[in-house]
């Protein structure tokens, strides 16, 4: 952001707004901001459960312009980053998507984001705050070029039963072909529109990259293909809703990154958040592979987990325990909801080893308050698959028309 | 395209300097089959002679010994191997403007114009400090013991190091503790009023280093380089006959005898990893050789970052890497001398010792400050040597060479070096003559090595010639930086024996003796 002369620092400047706020603008009734990357976004338009149903029954809109974006090229993009994530990157192909973590020398988790394969020597890498530092001292000895392109880029998360129809009836011819995690490229509205079907949601679901001044052209086609389809803007208290019955990770709920941990044993490698498939020991050397190799051999002293709780109450900031009564305390979750779709009671939580691998009952306790008067509960909870919530619809194609 | 090298070393050694020699000679004395591959025409490494100009040869880095350890010149029988002495145990002259010099032993003032409170300090302080270095003598050998504890025998290893320092006794201790992190200038204020005096100690305590005798840190690089000295586990100030080639050419002699393969003009190109195991190199003629342990005596940067590739590392790790200082700032001056100069106040017999020019810690600093805004003293602090005083086989008949250490000269490669370079080479010889009228005339040809021609000369990154800037920040556990301070870098299969490794700059030979031994050990 190139600052006027005689403006303000930048901390003394208000938030930025997105290309779409003045789209949607009207459409706020809560005023209800979060601060995301820089960006002034929104909690909620007008309900968070409403905006939830918008994800789970028909069309939902989210803008995610703020997420950071760099742009990679240049003859070694492959190999740099290939050396940077933890999945084999050499079997990305063109116009696909894939979502992956990187770990810093220990196999501690940094970040996750998706990397978009464009062309041969030209990447995409999404992820949700800036870490331009780690990138740069990873690509020394690599013949590649990192860019951030946040601002040069606006986007929106469409997300929904109804997306696909929205799209067709909107006019981009084809786009119901689109598999998961695949890239189009569609012009018919007189502009380019870049379409990956992918999401935070588990649903289906498609997120649209544009140039910033096109973002109005873009939310008006939007709204005026959705109506009758349920379409509607969403804040992030939908969205978070959303990502943990698809049973996702969010920095700081389940891990923190790495280079910012300030106590020892806090950072979180992949296999101790549960993600065994992303990380690939077999591709050759990668920030944090020899770590990981050790720590594959020794076991994992803890795992992050998904757990049914008993009761409606969410598990909110509650400690696992082996015990209904006393016992020792092993874990502590990291999310939980009351899963509308679900009618189930869900978390995710972090058990020490052999906990994590379940069976057997254990117990979360947590407090609520009542009228003022706090309750402590100690309620039975079981170790599940995630995701808690995969429908069909998220991996069909063509998706059914709605 | 070479046919491979069907045979699978034991180990390759990367670097035939003195630590990549006494490396293999050290392994091929336990059996070990090894091949040692030297990129230039010739083994030595930065302690290699060099004929600057025909019939005239200088020893092309250090050009005095003071740190050879004594247990690797017997394992290593160099005596039987060539090594001979001119002179050994020499005096210092530190030589002042006024011609009033000092002539200085290890433990006592000779001659010069001091006080006689200074001569009694000198004493007191070289007692101290030697005790000192002694008492260190044993850290600097070892291998540095890993600063994560996890077994017994780690534990044990601290106590013994804790155990070394305890033993001097509480007051020594307690001095220690306090100067070892201090600056050169301020101690030697404590203890001395003589210019001249201090001037001399704080240059042994900045030779080759990156920084002024006002930078903490100048303390412990003074007891680095006396524990060469002190102990009986070095041989003093000393000049081999033939030059610092030929401790060079008796270790290649001995390691030949051992069963060491020598190889020259084999510049390795990279080093071949497979299944996250150095196996091997390949050499810029496209020849590969594999072996079972590939150790580098070159820098740690060239090593990781251009032979092995940052591909086969942590991005942690390699950031660490490239923020260790190594920019040299120390160069070397050489003349071809059609006759022998005479110094102002110096009697000939003297022109064989060790001269120095550094009259006073403030004239030190001075001739630091340029350096740090990447710029050239007009007075810099020499270090001289002319060993063809006692050396004829160096030069022509009744002709000489001088070789001195310059301090401090910029790490420059811009686009105006050369004429920096002339520039420097100029005051180098003015400064001279004002020392020695005349010098001037007997110039044959003059030569100075800035620290990027050390560089490009010697391929050391950044044309430092310990590798690795000497510092409190870069010491022991963590030299040259953490996760390859005990010789085994992140890649199994692959080790480091040079002055980048502990204890650091200097030949010693300490670093490729450990080096062979961690090898031998298995061990990281």
């Amino acid at each position: 952001m190139q600052s006027a002369p005689n403006s303000p620092p930048i901390y003394r400047q208000p938030l930025l707004t997105t290309p779409f706020y003045e789209c949607y603008e009207p459409l706020i009734e809560t005023r209800a901001f979060r601060q995301w990357a820089g960006y002034n976004t929104l909690t909620y338009f007008s309900s968070i459960e409403h905006e939830y149903f918008a994800i789970r029954n028909s069309a939902s809109i989210f803008d995610m312009s703020p997420m950071i974006k760099y742009q990679i090229s240049g003859p070694d993009s492959e190999a740099f980053l290939n050396r940077l994530v933890t999945r084999d990157i050499r079997k990305l192909k063109t116009n696909r998507v894939t979502y992956t973590l990187w770990c810093d020398d220990d196999g501690h988790v940094i970040d996750d984001g998706t990397i978009f394969r464009l062309g041969k020597t030209k990447f995409r890498l999404c992820t949700a705050e800036r870490q331009l530092d780690w990138f740069l001292y990873s690509a020394i000895g690599f013949d590649v070029q990192i860019k951030e392109i946040t601002q040069e880029i606006a986007a929106l998360a469409l997300q929904g039963p109804t997306t696909c129809a929205v799209l067709k009836k909107m006019g981009l011819v084809g786009v119901e072909k689109l598999k998961p995690f695949e890239i189009g490229i569609f012009t018919e509205l007189g502009f380019e529109i870049m379409v990956s079907r992918t999401g935070f949601t588990g649903d289906l679901g498609y997120e649209l990259w544009i140039a910033p001044k096109n973002a109005r052209a873009l939310w008006d086609a939007l709204m005026a293909a959705g109506e009758g389809r349920g379409i509607r803007p969403i804040g992030y208290g939908a969205l978070e809703m959303a990502r943990i019955e698809a049973g996702l990770l969010l920095p700081d709920s389940e891990f923190v990154n790495a280079e910012f941990t300030l106590r020892t044993n806090r950072a979180r490698t992949p296999f101790e958040l549960g993600m065994d498939w992303l990380v690939d020991l077999d591709k050759g050397h990668f920030n944090g592979r020899r770590a990981l190799v050790k720590q594959k051999a020794e076991g994992v002293k803890r795992c992050l987990v998904g757990l049914e709780v008993d009761g409606k109450k969410p598990a909110h900031d509650a400690l696992i325990f082996d015990r209904e009564h006393g016992g020792k305390e092993i874990g502590a979750t990291t999310c939980s909801l009351w899963s509308p779709t679900l009618k189930n009671n869900i978390a995710m939580a972090m058990i020490d080893a052999p906990h994590h691998l379940g069976p057997g009952e254990l117990w979360a306790e947590f407090y609520i308050k009542r009228e003022l008067v706090w309750q402590k509960r100690r309620v039975r909870c079981r170790i599940v698959e995630r995701p808690f919530f995969s429908p069909e619809r998220r991996k069909l194609t063509p998706p059914n028309d709605r | 395209m070479n046919t491979p090298n069907p045979k699978n070393y034991h180990s390759l050694i990367i670097g035939g300097g003195h630590n990549g020699l006494v490396c293999a000679a050290t392994l091929a004395r336990a059996g070990k089959s090894v091949l040692v591959l030297e990129a230039a025409n010739e083994l030595g490494g930065a302690a290699r002679n060099r004929e600057f100009t025909p019939g005239f040869k200088v020893s092309a880095g250090a050009h005095l010994l003071h740190a050879l350890a004594s247990d690797v010149v017997s394992e290593l029988d160099l005596a039987r191997h060539g090594l001979k002495f001119a002179a050994q145990g020499m005096d210092t002259h530190a030589l002042s403007p006024n011609g009033k010099h000092l002539q200085l032993g290890n433990s006592m003032i000779k001659a010069g114009d001091v006080s006689p409170a200074d001569a009694d300090a000198y004493r007191r302080f070289m007692t101290a400090m030697n005790r000192y270095a002694t008492a260190l003598v044993p850290i600097f050998q070892m291998v540095p013991p890993r600063l994560i504890v996890e077994t017994w025998a780690q534990k044990f290893e601290f106590m013994k190091l804790a155990w070394q320092i305890r033993k001097l006794g509480r007051h020594d201790m307690r001095e220690l503790l306090r100067i070892i992190g201090m600056n050169m200038y301020d101690l030697l204020d404590e203890y001395f009023q003589s210019e001249t005096l201090k001037g001399l100690l704080a240059l042994d305590a900045v030779l080759g280093a990156e920084w002024g005798p006002r930078a903490p840190g100048t303390v412990l690089t003074y007891l680095y380089r006396l524990s060469g000295i002190a102990g009986g586990n070095g041989l003093g100030v000393s000049q081999p006959i033939g030059g610092m080639g030929s401790v060079c050419t008796a270790m290649a002699a001995s390691a030949a005898e051992s069963g060491v393969e020598l190889r020259t003009a084999a510049r390795v190109k990279r080093i071949v990893v497979e299944n996250d195991r150095a196996c091997g190199i390949e050499l810029d003629s496209g020849e590969i050789i594999r072996a079972e342990h590939v150790i580098s005596n070159a820098d740690p940067r060239t090593t990781l970052l251009s032979l092995l590739g940052t591909a086969h590392l942590d991005a942690g790790f390699v950031r660490k890497l490239s923020h260790v200082r190594a920019s040299g700032r120390a160069g070397k001056l050489h003349l071809a001398l059609k006759g022998l100069p005479a110094f102002t106040g110096l009697a000939n017999d003297a022109l064989g010792d060790r001269l120095t020019i550094a009259p006073s810690m403030n004239y030190l600093e001075r001739s630091f400050n340029p350096s740090k805004y990447g710029e050239y003293p007009d007075e810099p602090a020499l270090e001289i040597s002319i060993p063809t005083v006692r050396d004829a086989s160096l030069a022509p008949q009744g002709q000489h060479v001088l070789s001195a250490v310059v301090q401090f000269l910029p790490y420059d490669n811009g686009p105006d070096r050369d004429s920096n370079r002339a520039r420097c080479l100029e005051s180098n010889i003015a400064l001279l003559e004002r020392h020695a009228p005349g010098i001037r005339d007997l110039i044959v040809h003059a030569e100075l090595l800035t620290p990027f021609d050390i560089e490009q000369e010697f391929g050391m990154t950044g044309g430092h010639w310990h590798h690795a800037a000497m510092g409190f920040d870069q010491f022991f556990f963590i030299r040259p930086l953490p996760g390859a301070a005990q010789h085994a870098t992140p890649v199994d299969g692959l080790y480091l024996c040079g002055a980048g490794c502990h204890p650091g700059g200097g030949v010693m030979g300490i670093a490729g003796r450990n080096a062979a031994r961690q090898v031998l050990a298995g061990g990281r």
